[in-house]
């Protein structure tokens, strides 16, 4: 398969995948993107398709669905590097492998959470998913702008605590 | 007038540490006229400085110099290089502790006669005991400013104490409080009172929380008779051919290595860099590492048998509001073996940032089991299970084949759970778990035990030279002027959090080395 046609592939794969979840759109040749526009992540050494799979992956081992994709691209994005290269397109390349022997076209166009699920579980030992996971443990939920979705609060000190601010209010005990 | 002294000046005690037990003797011994030089590996920080976000924290204050690990703890596969989250800064890790502070129980000191021998445990009895210790907890408690000890108030109860201390009470328990806390209630000794600002292991930002950072180093260096050297790493411990030691080898801040002289030296550097430097200073004739002829250097590695529950549920508590361990059920610490364990447990309330939870909740974990309990953070509590886990000679600090940026072999820890460990912890997990569902639970998670912030017993104190390191003086039985003094002399691990008595420990050994040096016998 040509570079192009698997670009195209890809577009085509994502793209349906918005109209199922309007969360993501390849824009252009070196981006993918928000369907809105309102963030767009660009790759320069990885593929299009290898970092809307990390993307995917990377929702289906920490999947929390009030956290928009942008916040996964962020956690991300740091495996478009030349020091990366060679385990993205080698773990992608597995990803997608198993996608198709299961009878999929490649791992992001498949439908189900946990048919992706299967098959990332049978490669969990895989220094390609220790390393992807490990990442996001940090890369994810240290993400300031993410922290509200959860209800965390962050620092206080700058707010003199929580001492006239509820540290002591729960009411339905 | 902050002392400086010469490095051939042998008249000196080098304490080499500065945490609870390295701290706080650098302090009594200044306090006493004692010339005291204190070397800090790590920098040195003040509230201004502390940050209130957990990994950039981490990053500040934690000790990340390589360690390695082995045996079947669930820490050497999670957290292989990390065995413990302890500080690496002027102060130590009292900048990090939650600041509970309880003393023993008296069955604890004595810990073979009260379980009897236990199969595969290493148990001894402490050459000291509660009456001997109790003026000295009195003074550690008044320089800690302890809550509910003296005449100090407790703290008040946060969200994450009101669910916890509701359950405790349905299930029956009785010794159910805010704690004995070295966190202000109000104003004392120039610190103020806690503002319920959370973030208790990233340093506290008030000064609330007693922290030898900001009380004994610069008290102790006022009175002129104090050094503190920070980025001083000590690389081996110096003898002459009598086999007294002469003083200590260290790299300072610029990497060069210094020869500090001394009359004394006590070593506190926690429970792994304490044997590790012992280990580290062998010599001709000192073949096996200094003051080691028992072997039981680096033996009998005790981290208290931890693990923690959180529950969620279906209303909001928001846990990290307010002090983060002020809390505690007592009524499981008693020694009662019909549970089918020897010794006792404390289980104490506890709470993670989101990025922490993340990390800890359930390491390695991912999928929906774990992101949707994340999804639950608001609406969750936490507790944590502190208690006593046997000595096992085979859980041990040793040298490692790997090597520190100085070139110094570093601490391999090896530790495995006993039996007794496992299955006091299988109680506390079903004990804290009904504590949650008495009250509305919905669901709860056994968590497992962290990477390490209670390091004990690597240099265990013993009547017997054969037994253990240090006499109860915390003097090495091999060398007299030698001494350690911190929580890796402790011969059994007790259910209490061991900062308190560690150091009262110190304010006595302040005590008595202080006497002896008048009387010319060290």
């Amino acid at each position: 398969m040509s570079k192009i046609e698997r670009q195209g592939l890809t577009r085509r794969a994502l793209l349906a995948r918005v109209v199922s979840t309007g969360a993501l759109a390849v824009t252009g040749v070196g981006f993918i993107a928000a369907p809105d526009a309102a963030w767009a992540l660009e790759v320069t050494t990885i593929t299009e398709h290898q970092m809307a799979t990390l993307l995917q992956m990377a929702r289906d081992i920490y999947p929390h669905d009030k956290v928009g994709d942008q916040f996964y691209a962020v956690a991300v994005k740091g495996y478009d590097a030349e020091d990366k290269k060679a385990l993205v397109e080698e773990g992608v390349a597995a990803l997608d492998a198993a996608a198709q022997a299961a009878g999929h076209a490649d791992y992001v166009s498949m439908g189900w959470e946990e048919d992706r699920v299967k098959i990332l579980q049978a490669m969990e030992d895989a220094p390609f998913f220790q390393t992807v996971r490990g990442g996001l443990v940090t890369g994810l939920y240290n993400q300031k702008e993410v922290w509200p979705i959860f209800g965390y609060e962050g620092e206080s000190f700058s707010k003199g605590g929580y001492i006239e601010r509820g540290f002591n209010d729960i009411n339905w005990l | 007038m902050v002392a400086k002294f010469e490095l051939t000046d042998d008249s000196v005690v080098v304490v080499i540490g500065t945490g609870a037990g390295g701290g706080v003797l650098s302090n009594e011994l200044a306090q006493k006229g004692v010339k005291v030089v204190a070397l800090e590996a790590g920098g040195r920080y003040l509230p201004e400085d502390y940050i209130n976000d957990e990994w950039e924290s981490f990053g500040q204050l934690a000790w990340t110099d390589p360690r390695t690990t082995s045996g079947d703890w669930r820490v050497a596969k999670d957290f292989s290089g990390l065995p413990a989250w302890i500080v690496k800064a002027v102060g130590g890790t009292t900048t990090h502790w939650a600041g509970a502070s309880i003393r023993f129980q008296e069955h604890e000191w004595k810990a073979l006669t009260s379980y009897g021998p236990v199969d595969g445990a290493n148990l001894l009895d402490w050459p000291i005991d509660a009456a001997e210790m109790a003026p000295w907890y009195e003074k550690a408690e008044a320089k800690l400013g302890v809550t509910r000890t003296g005449d100090r108030a407790g703290l008040p109860g946060n969200n994450n104490f009101k669910v916890f201390e509701k359950g405790a009470r349905a299930l029956g328990y009785k010794e159910v409080h805010t704690g004995r806390m070295a966190i202000n209630s109000a104003d004392y000794d120039d610190r103020m009172a806690c503002q319920q600002t959370g973030f208790c292991f990233q340093g506290c930002k008030w000064g609330a929380k007693w922290s030898a950072a900001y009380t004994d180093i610069p008290r102790g260096e006022a009175t002129g008779n104090l050094e503190v050297r920070d980025h001083a790493h000590v690389a081996r411990i110096l003898h002459d051919d009598s086999g007294k030691v002469t003083g200590v080898e260290y790299f300072d801040k610029d990497g060069n290595l210094q020869m500090q002289k001394a009359r004394i030296v006590c070593v506190a550097g926690n429970s792994f860099e304490s044997p590790r430097l012992l280990l580290n200073s062998a010599s001709s004739m000192f073949p096996n590492g200094l003051a080691n002829s028992s072997d039981q250097v680096g033996r009998n590695y005790m981290r208290h048998t931890t693990g923690s529950v959180y529950a969620v549920f279906d209303k909001p508590v928001r846990m990290w509001r307010g002090t983060t361990m002020a809390g505690i059920v007592q009524d499981e610490a008693r020694h009662d073996p019909s549970r089918g364990f020897v010794g006792g447990y404390e289980l104490e309330t506890l709470s993670l940032g989101l990025p922490f939870m993340a990390a800890f909740l359930n390491p390695g974990g991912w999928g929906r089991s774990f992101t949707t309990a994340l999804d639950s953070y608001e609406t969750m509590a936490g507790m944590w299970i502190v208690g006593e886990d046997m000595p096992q000679a085979t859980n041990r600090v040793t040298l490692s084949d790997v090597k520190d940026q100085w070139g110094l072999p570093v601490a391999n820890v090896n530790f495995s759970d006993h039996p007794n460990d496992i299955a006091m912890r299988n109680h506390a997990y079903k004990q804290g778990q009904a504590i949650y569902e008495a009250v509305g639970a919905t669901r709860t998670f056994p968590t497992p035990p962290y990477p390490s912030t209670h390091n004990l017993g690597t240099n265990r104190m013993s009547e017997k030279p054969e037994d253990g390191v240090v006499n109860k003086w915390g003097q090495t039985h091999d060398i007299a002027n030698l001494f350690v003094s911190d929580g890796s002399q402790f011969t059994t691990g007790a259910a209490e959090n061991p900062t308190l008595t560690i150091v009262a420990l110190a304010i006595r050994q302040a005590d008595h080395i202080a006497s002896e040096m008048a009387a010319g016998s060290i």
